[in-house]
């Protein structure tokens, strides 16, 4: 990408909730050290790390490029897992399809896009069925 | 009140001091899904929950929480504490339930 400050890479283990969080945590660190804003900061590691969890769920994992500009923070989740049936219903606050043991971890509550449209200032979700899903999020840094 | 003031009024056990004690405690959280702690856990807050695994320290990270208490006695198992300390993220435990725990962190905050 043009400008690209950073360009970040991570593979996101399947069924590995031990390890869920360690790429929105190493982001989360080096946007600190950019010196990029707290409150941005945060945006961004809300709307990833509930995309790692999706994809750990859901998708048998997936792969996770992260391109950081001057103006935005840019995250592309790509995985090859069963596709979303229904993307309005999965938009909505407290529909989930996750499973019992998942819930029982305190997840599965139905907030996960929800949380990543509420935290990125642009989300796409490309989705086939059987194929998998590609979530891209943009967060822009303050004017 | 930081996380410093708030281990030392002895109002529950430490398990581990995190790396930021000076930071200031904005207020009580609870909330034991992680899917809302996620979307709604303010940053700087006390989070009070009885859901102890490794995922709720990855949470209270990601939300830049202040610090953990454990009500109702929950019990931290091995992996998480090492976490908390890789982390350096404060945690408590406690026999209180969830919102007495609340309750005495808010009173320390508006005497």
């Amino acid at each position: 990408m043009e400008n690209s400050l950073m360009s970040l890479k991570y593979h996101v283990s399947p069924t590995d909730f031990t390890r869920a969080g360690e790429a929105s945590s190493d982001v989360k660190n080096k946007l600190k050290k950019l010196g990029v804003p707290p409150e941005i900061i945060r945006k961004v590691a809300i709307a990833m790390y509930e995309g790692e969890i999706n994809m750990v769920i859901h998708a048998n994992g997936g792969d996770i490029f992260v391109d950081i500009t001057p103006d935005t923070i840019h995250m592309e989740l790509k995985d090859v897992g069963p596709g979303i049936e229904d993307i309005d219903k999965a938009m909505q606050a407290g529909y989930s399809t996750a499973p019992d043991d998942v819930r029982s971890l305190g997840f599965g509550a139905g907030m996960g896009l929800p949380n990543m449209k509420k935290n990125s200032d642009t989300m796409d979700i490309q989705t086939v069925l059987g194929q998998g899903t590609t979530v891209i999020m943009t967060v822009n840094m303050p004017e | 009140m930081t996380v410093q003031d708030l281990i030392n009024t002895n109002l529950f056990q430490l398990i581990n001091a995190g790396d930021d004690l000076n930071r200031d405690i904005t207020g009580p959280f609870c909330c034991d899904l992680l899917s809302i702690a996620m979307g709604k856990a303010p940053a700087g807050c006390a989070w009070v929950t009885v859901m102890s695994n490794i995922n709720t320290l990855a949470v209270a990270s990601l939300t830049d929480t202040a610090c953990i208490i454990l009500a109702e006695d929950t019990s931290v198992d091995e992996v998480t504490l090492a976490k908390a300390k890789m982390q350096g993220i404060t945690l408590f435990t406690t026999g209180l339930p969830v919102f007495n725990a609340a309750l005495s962190i808010y009173q320390q905050l508006n005497p």
